[in-house]
């Protein structure tokens, strides 16, 4: 050791190492300052690439962006008050999707917490709900083993972000390195394989159904059991809906895909659940926006429900049979044990829905460019390989409705906190550890401007991030249901006052195109494919009136699907 | 339907913070909670009684288990355990009625730990119904002050702290 004394924060940055941590991104405080200091050697010999966000809730999204895409934890780092304050929407939507993400946050001294001291904030108590587990550090030699565990508890059973709370003094004070290495936690045990008895009863029904389908979302992806979910697909001849957590889980181009059922999803996809007659869920949770009135969904189906989360099992559907245990594993024991299955009658009806009820928009050109056909273009132009991030709204369901994926962890979108704002961070995120992918960020004009700042931090990595904004000048999602539900009152949906995008894009040192004419959108989105070393805007200008359909009401049933938009609208 | 859970935690600080957290948020009423040390130092036992159906008392034992702190979860509906409950009561009372109070203290077992010229405490245990019934009776005289622990339970069968992580 050349230091002469090694302090808690050199103990953190040594469990870094061991954690194979590369890239952090963070913002300095005066909370964090030991801590920062400690990490300028690392950031001058190149160990650790640390990103500077210009907001830590852009730091927030860009771990999370950084960890859905590789599997790797993201690693935020935050000052005490303002700047743990400013990670809480990142939290929660790292939470809320099950994403492995390790925030350190810095914290007024040990003996001035609890005094209304400058810049003390509760980081604890106001991140308690939606971090999977938090700690507050007392002591400086603790801290390597607090720091492994919250790694440990980030990415293993279901994934989840860990908070550790840092007082300055904490960081600062002197401690002893013991490698104490990994000690089990007496409250936590994450689970492995299935009940082997569960899982040759949910083989037995499977093998006995007659109107199967697999329902897969997000836990597919994060225990990495996408080639076993194909496999079992296949061998068992089983079509696949997937929810947007799951999207490219199982390939969209597959025969098998059904897409997405539910509120925004393909008719298909919600005709192919709502009849089913065994419902195999693996890594999904029943979410309202799936079921609509949960009551009402898929009456005729029993439900293998695997899942690492004892508490989703009979949480929202009772199942039949439910399996508490990590997807991958569970698969490894149920393959071998189901059938090879000919396709029969119920797939007969899954083609005839997908052929009686494809997805469709509006192609008059007199109509202007629509937004479906920007995504669609999209999607040829990149061959279906570019990592999406999304924001929320319209443009987040087109994206899941017209970009058919692939590969797991090609899809990023904030599905169960739907959170404006995270696509573009998770898009730098996602950049910055796949340098040899195209990312691109499929946006609306409103949520762009959410964390818009960010394209400084792109600039300044050189990232070029593709930012396609389907420019409606409105709060397109809010305005849709003002003009379903609410006799047009556009009570504060349309967006006055944006900028001119191009020029906001240039004051940054981006690209800006600005694309009107539908003759253009192929040229511009393949011309934006040789900018390598900047991100570029894309602001498509579409019609404010388009809506997303199918639409399935907040709350009500598959029975009241608008499929398209409703005659004399 | 009333049910009675403990959850063995450890003895840290937040825990309660985030027990009591995540019932407010996820809907859950709770009759009643009491914490305290156990044998062991590092783990300290909370039972919580809760009022409804089967489907609420799941989901309590799932959710409560997903904490890292929660060690074990047991649901006590189908074991055989003996329970307390501790009572305080301050009543009224002076010379002319104070043989009337004790001679109901004597039916119940009841202690009587305080005598102030004006009133008395008296201190009770015994199953809920027991507490029940003693509040009831007492209730004939004038109830300045009462307070109740909640219920805490053993299992019978079980030595230490055993059994599955619900
Ligand atoms: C942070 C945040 N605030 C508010 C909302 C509510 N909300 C959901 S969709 C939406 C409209 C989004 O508009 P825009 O980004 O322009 O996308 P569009 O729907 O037009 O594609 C709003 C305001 C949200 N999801 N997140």
């Amino acid at each position: 050791m050349t230091q002469t004394t090694f302090t808690g924060a050199d103990g953190l940055l040594r469990v870094f190492e061991q954690e194979d941590v590369n890239v952090v991104f963070g913002f300095p405080g005066g909370a964090v300052i030991p801590i920062y200091d400690k990490l300028y050697h690392k950031i001058q010999d190149g160990s650790i690439l640390h990103v500077l966000p210009r907001h830590e809730q852009g730091g927030a999204h860009a771990a999370d962006g950084y960890a859905r895409s590789t599997g790797k934890v993201g690693v935020v780092m935050a000052t005490s008050g303002p700047g743990a304050m400013n990670l809480v929407t990142g939290l929660a939507t790292a939470y809320m999707d099950s994403v492995p993400m390790v925030a350190i946050t810095g914290q007024v001294k040990t003996h001035a917490i609890g005094k209304d001291a400058f810049q003390e904030a509760d980081t604890i108590g106001v991140t308690m709900p939606i971090t999977k587990h938090n700690y507050l550090l007392k002591n400086a030699c603790d801290l390597p083993d607090v720091v492994r565990e919250a790694f440990y508890i980030a990415r293993s059973g279901r994934p989840g972000p860990v908070l550790i709370d840092v007082p300055f003094d904490v960081s600062a004070a002197p401690c002893t390195w013991h490698d104490r290495g990994f000690s089990p936690i007496p409250g936590y045990d994450p689970p492995g394989p299935g009940d082997p008895e569960l899982v040759r009863k949910a083989a037995e029904m499977i093998n006995a159904a007659e109107k199967p389908i697999l329902y897969i979302g997000g836990g597919v992806i994060s225990s990495g059991a996408s080639d076993l979910l194909r496999e079992l697909a296949h061998k068992a001849n089983i079509c696949v809906v997937h929810t947007t957590m799951g999207k490219g889980a199982f390939p969209e181009t597959d025969p098998l895909s059904m897409g997405m059922p539910g509120m925004h999803g393909m008719a298909y996809a919600s005709h192919a659940l709502q009849h089913a007659g065994l419902i195999i869920c693996i890594g999904a949770r029943f979410d309202d926006r799936v079921t609509g009135d949960p009551s009402k969904f898929a009456p005729e189906a029993k439900v293998i429900h695997i899942d690492v989360d004892r508490a989703e099992i009979n949480k929202v559907r009772r199942a039949d049979v439910g399996i508490h245990g990590d997807a991958k594993k569970v698969l490894e024991q149920l393959v071998p044990q189901v059938n090879p299955r000919q396709p029969g009658q119920w797939e007969a009806h899954l083609d005839e829905w997908r052929r009686t009820h494809p997805l469709s928009y509006n192609t008059d050109p007199e109509d202007g460019i629509a937004p479906q056909y920007i995504v669609e273009t999209l999607g040829e132009v990149t061959g279906n390989e570019a990592i999406v991030t999304t924001e929320v709204g319209q443009n987040q369901m087109w994206a899941c409705q017209y970009y058919k994926c692939i590969r797991p962890r090609q899809f990023l979108t904030s599905s169960g906190l739907g959170t404006m704002g995270y696509g573009f961070p998770a898009a730098i995120g996602a950049q910055l550890g796949n340098p040899d992918k195209v990312v691109v960020d499929i946006a609306g004009d409103g949520s762009i401007q959410m964390c818009i700042q960010e394209l400084a931090t792109a600039v300044v990595h050189k990232l070029p991030v593709k930012i396609v904004i389907l420019n409606n000048s409105c709060l397109g999602m809010v305005r849709q249901w003002q003009d379903l539900f609410y006799e047009k009152r556009y009570s504060a949906t349309l967006l006055t006052g944006n900028p001119d995008f191009v020029k906001l894009a240039e004051a940054y040192g981006a690209v800006g195109f600005r694309v009107e004419r539908k003759e253009d959108v192929r040229a511009t989105l393949e011309k934006s494919l040789e900018i390598t070393d900047r991100p570029t805007i894309m602001d498509f200008r579409v019609p404010g009136e388009e809506n997303v359909y199918p639409m399935i009401p907040a709350g009500k049933t598959f029975d009241d699907m608008m499929e398209t938009a409703p005659v004399g609208v | 339907m009333k049910h009675t859970i403990s959850a063995m935690v450890e003895n840290k600080p937040g825990v309660l913070a985030r027990m009591s957290g995540l019932f407010a948020r996820r809907g859950f009423n709770i009759d009643s909670l009491a914490v305290s040390t156990t044998e062991d130092p590092r783990i300290s036992r909370t039972t919580i009684t809760v009022n409804g159906d089967e489907y609420t008392l799941e989901q309590i034992c799932n959710q409560l288990a997903k904490l890292i702190d929660v060690i074990q979860v047991i649901d006590h509906t189908t074991h055989s355990y003996v329970e307390r409950e501790l009572c305080l009561c301050k009543v009224a009372s002076t010379r002319e009625n104070r043989n009337d109070v004790l001679q109901l203290c004597q039916i119940f077992r009841a202690d009587i730990i305080s005598v102030a010229p004006t009133n008395l405490i008296i201190q009770v245990t015994g199953d809920e119904g027991k507490i029940d019934a003693f509040v009831r009776a007492i209730g004939d005289f004038d109830i300045l002050e009462m307070v109740r622990t909640g219920k805490i339970l053993l299992d019978r069968d079980t030595n230490g702290t055993q059994g599955e992580k619900a």
